[in-house]
């Protein structure tokens, strides 16, 4: 070993091998501690930096725990009513079809208020990115019962679990829209692991290039924990999440465009 | 070119917004008012002026592609009826919130419920005081001609962008159906994206590195902020009623008795006035062209002239809450309405003025 190792040796360009996307705000996440939401915000930011479309960018953030995301990416953002957002998102991209315009919501928003918006903008072959954060519970109101809650599975408004005679059954809404003819990509991923992040980053990747072409909608879910409303440890979450929501939610892609 | 043209109240909204520069318009059918969609999708102004022409899957979407529309700095309407515009409240309080602007047109049929498709105004209290949650306005113009629904189309989009507050046409079944000979106001080109940046540099149109981001929203968590944000909103509403207050005086030199109506109602008003006169009796109209700001000044200095004020409105007695607060007890306010889907004539309205005012009954 060289004697001169120093710290300033050691910080340089050359050295880099990963930096934190310039396109996230520094500026520290509302988010729980061990919760997806803040690895698939770093995962697309770095796809649009990686993209070079931050100035061609439009998000339109959600009403749940990602109502928050504008404060987070540092794009030009709106905020549309709970489960709206694929009909904001909608004009946006008709009105200005040169730009790039996802929606990023969570699965109250996305499969219960805003089913009509999501299967719409999905039917239409809306030219856009949705990505949809599935952890199967409202994490912000404080933990109820989701459209993909599981069935058995506890929240605060099914406190003795899931009854699905009762309470109805949790809806795949990502195999439901990957029936449409509007969507051109349909995809299942996690952030829960090194590869699993990989691999979701790609999805994203692919999902937004899509735009480009021209040929319908991309819908990208993440499946995710949510170790707050669960009431678990970040690592037991995780583990929960493989052994129960993976072989309901199988990860994967679903539909991919013909080549 | 100005154009003179026969056309129903809906399709002149609908070739109004394309002489205007509309950018967007984001409709869902609903009876009586299904011609501005029907004739923007047969003009296919996309290929004319580049004007996007979408029907939503429901009027919660419309308002919501409205939403997006506008906070990209774009001119954009919706419209509906009713039922219709109930739905989209939670749209327009957003923005409302949010300060888009944006021209929302409501052809009102009779409520409550599915009520019936015949015209009404029982939308005043819904267009007026709020509709949606929280506290806002909208800048109501209510058109009594054909000529003026082009004509407030412009309007509409003129003061929403001064404001950036959205604005709305409160009109009615009988004028969005009847047909009348307009003058078609000249073309305007759309914007183009330099002159949105420049009107609307707070859009959403993709953050460039010479600025910070934009966002556009309604949520400030913070209450202090909210109130703050709140008083910006009631310093904005203050500053409308200044400025923009507008109303038709008919025959009020020398009246001695005084119609108030808007819309539909002022034109039979109207029609009452001449015959009231034609048997001596001195009656004047005020129309108030702006819902809010509600002319109230003139209302109160005629109230020092006139001997009894008849408020005739298609509703239960809407309006007529206004006209007393204008009024403010000087003289005698009485409504005569007609709901549900009736129309009154003008000989029934000469009538409730005789028997309510001049009789004292």
């Amino acid at each position: 070993m060289s004697e001169n190792i120093t710290k300033e040796s050691i910080i340089k360009e050359e050295n880099c091998v990963y930096k934190r996307t310039n396109l996230l705000v520094d500026k520290a996440l509302s988010y729980c501690p061990g919760c997806g939401h803040g690895t698939a915000h770093r995962l697309l930011m770095e796809v649009l930096e990686e993209m070079n479309i931050q100035s061609e960018t439009i998000g339109i953030a959600p009403v749940g725990c990602a109502v928050l995301a504008y404060e987070f990416l540092d794009i030009d953002m709106q905020q549309a009513a709970h489960g709206r957002a694929p009909a904001v998102a909608t004009a946006v991209k008709r009105l200005m079809p040169e730009k790039f315009v996802f929606t990023y919501q969570g699965d109250g928003d996305l499969a219960a208020i805003g089913t009509a918006e999501t299967i719409h903008a999905c039917n239409r072959g809306e030219n856009i990115t949705i990505i949809f954060i599935n952890n199967g519970i409202y994490g912000m109101t404080g933990g109820q019962m989701a459209p993909t809650t599981l069935p058995g599975m506890k929240s605060s408004t099914s406190p003795y679990g899931r009854e699905v005679e009762t309470m109805g059954n949790p809806l795949k809404m990502t195999e439901l829209v990957a029936q449409l003819p509007g969507t051109y990509y349909v995809t299942r991923q996690s952030v829960h692991t090194p590869g699993n992040v990989r691999k979701a980053k790609k999805a994203l990747r692919k999902a937004m290039e899509n735009q480009k072409l021209n040929k319908g909608l991309s819908f990208v879910e993440i499946v995710s924990n949510c170790n707050s409303g669960w009431k678990m440890t970040p690592v037991q979450s995780n583990k929960w999440m493989e052994e129960n929501m993976f072989p309901f939610y199988p990860l994967g892609d679903i539909k991919v465009p013909v080549e | 070119m100005k154009e003179l043209r026969l056309m129903k109240g809906n399709e002149a909204i609908a070739e109004a917004a394309i002489r205007c520069g509309a950018d967007g318009y984001f409709g869902y059918p609903i009876t009586p008012q299904s011609e501005v969609l029907e004739y923007l999708m047969a003009e296919r102004p996309y290929e004319k002026t580049g004007m996007v022409v979408l029907q939503a899957e429901s009027e919660v979407a419309a308002i919501n592609m409205v939403y997006g529309g506008a906070a990209c700095g774009k001119k954009v309407l919706t419209s509906s009826s009713s039922p219709g515009i109930s739905l989209k409240q939670e749209g327009i309080s957003y923005i409302a919130g949010a300060e888009l602007p944006c021209v929302i047109v409501n052809v009102v049929r009779g409520g409550p419920g599915l009520g019936t498709i015949q015209p009404s105004q029982s939308d005043y209290f819904q267009a007026v005081k709020g509709g949606g949650h929280g506290d806002y306005r909208l800048i109501v113009l209510a058109p009594a001609s054909v000529q003026e629904m082009a004509d407030f189309v412009k309007l509409g989009f003129d003061l929403a962008f001064k404001y950036r507050n959205p604005a709305m046409i409160l009109t009615d079944g009988v004028i969005g159906q009847m047909m009348e000979k307009v003058e078609l106001f000249e073309s305007q080109p759309r914007l183009t994206k330099e002159e949105i940046l420049k009107q609307t540099p707070w859009a959403t149109v993709g953050k460039t590195p010479d600025r910070e981001r934009n966002i556009v929203t309604s949520l400030i968590l913070d209450s202090a902020i909210q109130e703050q944000h709140v008083n910006k909103l009631r310093d904005k509403y203050i500053e409308i009623e200044k400025n923009e207050v507008r109303y038709e005086k008919i025959q009020c030199d020398d009246a001695e008795y005084l119609f108030v109506a808007f819309g539909s109602s002022a034109r039979i008003c109207q029609k009452a006035v001449d015959m009231g006169r034609a048997k001596g009796i001195k009656v004047g109209l005020l129309r108030p062209i702006t819902l809010f700001p509600f002319p109230k000044q003139v209302l109160f200095e005629l109230a020092d002239q006139v001997k009894g004020i008849l408020d005739v409105e298609m509703n239960l007695g809407q309006m007529v809450e206004d006209v007393r607060l204008a009024v403010n007890g000087k003289v005698k306010v009485e409504h005569y309405g007609r709901y549900g889907g009736m129309i009154p004539s003008p000989d029934e309205v000469l009538l409730a003025l005789e028997n309510q005012i001049i009789g004292g009954k």
